[in-house]
């Protein structure tokens, strides 16, 4: 019987490689810093098996075999440090953990992956001259990712989101004399601190209302009032929701993603499109009872979500930084995710979460291998006929551009079916995002098979003679990734209910979220469904055959002719240059003329140069006094003797009105 | 005549003695310019307060004001060695006593 599960070891080795790294790396070789920084994650790695081991394995044995086994540990279990943390009469929040099915599947992806993204970096940094420092970082990441997901109150889920906000902040910068990288990183720090705003409110709000910031405890006084909807707590919802889309880079706050990938590709793979960036989805997952007695606040989330994935998708269309388009792609994934939260549809989510963890870090780690093979070409334009040079390369990224634009059996498939299923049984406005959904599956699988077209198919454009294929290190986890990007969306197949029914995964994820009854889904609906958008994912690739098949100008032409168009998705709906202009422009001019010009310099300046000129003053006209001739001021002191014997003895309280008598009579009454 | 030198000298006589010889030695410390006579006005001041000192002893019967005498004695004792020394000093190196001109120190 294993009592105590250990949880806080799965953040703690990460942060031992972490300290290790960072603190010794550069005096230590190479290969230690490698072991180091590889034996962190995959500990962490072992200790959540354990955890499955100890916890699902026995659920699943008693329901197969009638009896549980000895390691039975009931889900959510938690750990709670003995010391408080706060404690105050209105407030009380612990250190605790809080394993449940939920962050297990999101412990397994986060250490999962990250592992394998480790690995891949040993090869992809090997020539980097900060290899000790990149790996410290990318532990010190899994330290706080791991904090995040086993929170069990929004503070200590606030410091592992901030922590990975920083970490990210880090890894974007990590060349930091690049000025391009240095930017991207103070950028996704101020854009995910406009988020964290809302984070934080949210919170003041849960204190205010609930007294608490424990998950579970929120959930128990909610479930309380079944009749407690909106009002505060859609407020609260909609704070969050501002938190998660600054972290998970959905409109408005979405604009520091792309310029993250400044960083290094593995660091794009594991933090910007695998596991960070799907905080925000965690958390809305995670603090779902209030979204779900706040019907607005969900609906908000849905909107966001589609719209994002809308917009994502379509300036995706026309990027021509491989990375680029991969970031897009992110951002328009998130949006699914976010759209599946808005149905309430949790598990589903979670489900595209996971396969889009799979997927998206498959092909960031290819295309990591394309720059890594051209020598660090990264536009598209520049690459084309790589599949002879780069078989395998090509062989991985057709599996993650296949998983990614939907087609069976690919992971991506089954996870975007069951969010666009679960929109289209949420009535006439849920279709509506249901057919945003679908268009936008469609653009998916357009610009991902552009994006092959143009890297692997076609003529060589390249500069580079001959590429070379990426070492083992890196092929290793790109094969792991594949494999789980073709098999993973299968645990949501459970065959006995529809071929691609998500009973399994979302009943195994029911404790946490509730169990829904799907609304009025039928088999045939979702077959239908599925079948409509396999075909708009072949309608998107025949677009992309047609356009980037073989040689030819007509994405040229078409550029010409909606030249308008072209140009607005070229400059990214100019975003960037409107936030400029509306909010980065007032703000500097603000901070340079109000506050440097007035207050500093003028108010606060003003005040010190008065002050230091009243006190030169001063100086000036009592230095007088400090003659340095001692004889004067043993007569001062005689003065002063003498005014004080003459204050002691003089009987002041008769002379006292005599004399001002006196004075009267003299000033003439 | 015999009772006029039998006749105990009024308390404030003393006092007023010793009043005078400590202002006498103000005044020289502050005007008087040789080092030696600046030294000698302090001692002057010392030696005013002694006598009050002495007066109070006698006029309450306690002994302390006379211990006190022979502390401030003693430290007159000891800053005259010390003070004596010191001008010697000073005159061997600047062949003035005159005190405005030690200025050394000065900024």
């Amino acid at each position: 019987m294993i009592e105590n599960l250990h949880l806080w070891y799965i953040p703690l080795l990460p942060f031992v490689g972490f300290l290790v790294n960072g603190i010794l790396g550069r005096r230590l070789p190479k290969w230690l810093v490698t072991i180091v920084a590889l034996l962190a994650p995959l500990a962490a790695f072992g200790v959540v098996l354990l955890e499955v081991l100890s916890t699902l394995v026995p659920t699943v044995m008693l329901r197969a075999t009638g009896h549980g086994s000895v390691f039975s540990v009931a889900l959510p279990y938690t750990e709670t440090c003995p010391l408080p943390w706060i404690s105050i009469p209105t407030l009380h929040v612990d250190f605790s953990f809080v394993l449940d099915q939920f962050s297990l599947v999101m412990l397994l992806i986060v250490t999962g992956v990250g592992f394998l993204i480790h690995v891949y970096s040993v090869g992809y940094m090997k020539g980097d001259e900060g290899y000790a420092r990149y790996f410290s970082y990318l532990n010190l990441f899994l330290f706080f990712m791991t904090v995040l997901v086993l929170a069990g109150n929004a503070l200590l889920m606030f410091v592992g989101w901030e922590g990975v906000g920083f970490a990210s902040y880090l890894l974007i910068g990590f060349y930091f004399n690049k000025k391009s990288a240095a930017d991207a990183g103070k950028k996704a720090f101020i854009v995910n601190r406009i988020g964290d705003v809302g984070f934080l409110v949210a919170m003041f709000l849960l204190v205010a209302n609930f007294g608490t910031l424990t998950f579970t405890e929120i959930a128990t006084k909610l479930g309380m009032d079944p009749g407690w909807n909106g009002g505060v707590v859609t407020v609260i919802a909609l704070c969050l929701m501002l938190g998660a889309a600054g972290k998970s880079a959905q409109l408005p706050l979405y604009i520091w993603l792309p310029d993250a990938m400044e960083g290094p590709t593995p660091v794009s793979a594991l933090i910007h499109a695998a596991t960070m960036v799907t905080a925000g989805v965690y958390m809305v997952a995670r603090t779902h009872v209030l979204f779900d007695h706040s019907p607005f606040a969900l609906s908000v989330v849905a909107i966001v979500g589609a719209a994002t994935a809308l917009f994502a998708a379509t300036i995706a269309l026309v990027q021509n930084d491989i990375k680029r388009v991969l970031a897009y792609s992110t951002i328009s994934q998130l949006g699914y995710m976010f759209l599946g939260c808005g149905v309430a549809a949790y598990s589903a989510a979670i489900f595209h979460l996971m396969t889009h963890a799979f997927f998206k870090a498959l092909l960031f780690l290819a295309a990591g291998s394309v720059i890594h093979g051209l020598g660090g070409e990264q536009d598209l334009r520049k690459m084309g006929g790589l599949w002879k040079k780069l078989p395998f390369t090509f062989a991985v990224t057709t599996v993650g551009v296949l998983a990614i634009a939907g087609f069976p059996p690919f992971a991506g498939f089954f996870s975007k079916d069951a969010i666009l299923y679960a929109a289209f049984l949420q009535g006439p406005n849920g279709r509506v995002l249901y057919g945003v959904g679908l268009f936008t599956a469609m653009l998916t699988s357009f610009y991902m098979f552009r994006l092959w077209y143009l890297a692997f198919l076609g003529k060589s454009r390249s500069e580079v003679a001959h590429p070379h294929e990426s070492p083992w290190s890196m092929r290793v986890p790109l094969v792991l990734l594949a494999l789980l990007s073709i098999c993973g969306g299968w645990i949501g197949i459970e065959p006995a209910n529809g071929w691609i029914n998500m009973e399994r995964f979302s009943g195994f994820l029911a404790p946490v979220f509730g169990a829904r009854v799907a609304a009025s889904g039928s088999e045939e609906t979702e077959l239908v469904l599925s079948v409509i958008a396999v075909v708009l994912a072949l309608l998107g690739w025949a677009c992309a055959v047609l356009l980037y098949g073989e040689e030819s100008r007509l994405p040229a032409r078409m550029a010409g002719v909606f030249s308008g168009g072209y140009k607005l998705l070229v400059n990214k709906y100019y975003v960037d240059e409107f936030y400029g202009a509306t909010v980065v422009k007032p703000l500097l001019g603000f901070s340079k003329y109000i506050l440097n010009w007035v207050v500093d310099v003028g108010i606060l300046g003003g005040i010190a140069w008065l002050l230091g000129g009243v006190a030169m003053l001063a100086g000036a006209i009592l230095q007088r006094w400090q003659s340095g001739n001692l004889r004067s001021y043993a007569a001062w002191l005689a003065a002063g003797a003498a005014a004080v014997l003459l204050f002691l003895l003089v009987p002041w309280t008769t002379v006292w009105p005599a004399s001002m008598a006196f004075v009267w009579k003299v000033a003439g009454h | 005549m015999n009772s006029f030198f039998m006749q105990e000298v009024p308390l404030s006589w003393y006092l007023l003695l010793s009043a005078a010889l400590f202002s006498l030695g103000v005044v020289g410390f502050l005007f008087k310019r040789n080092l030696i006579t600046v030294f000698m006005s302090i001692e002057l001041m010392l030696n005013g307060v002694n006598l009050s000192f002495v007066t109070f002893a006698h006029q309450w019967h306690a002994v302390k004001g006379q211990i006190f005498v022979f502390f401030v004695m003693m430290v007159a004792a000891a800053e005259a060695a010390v003070g004596l020394a010191i001008i010697i000093a000073v005159f061997r190196a600047r062949a003035t006593l005159a005190v405005d001109r030690i200025d050394l120190m000065k900024l």
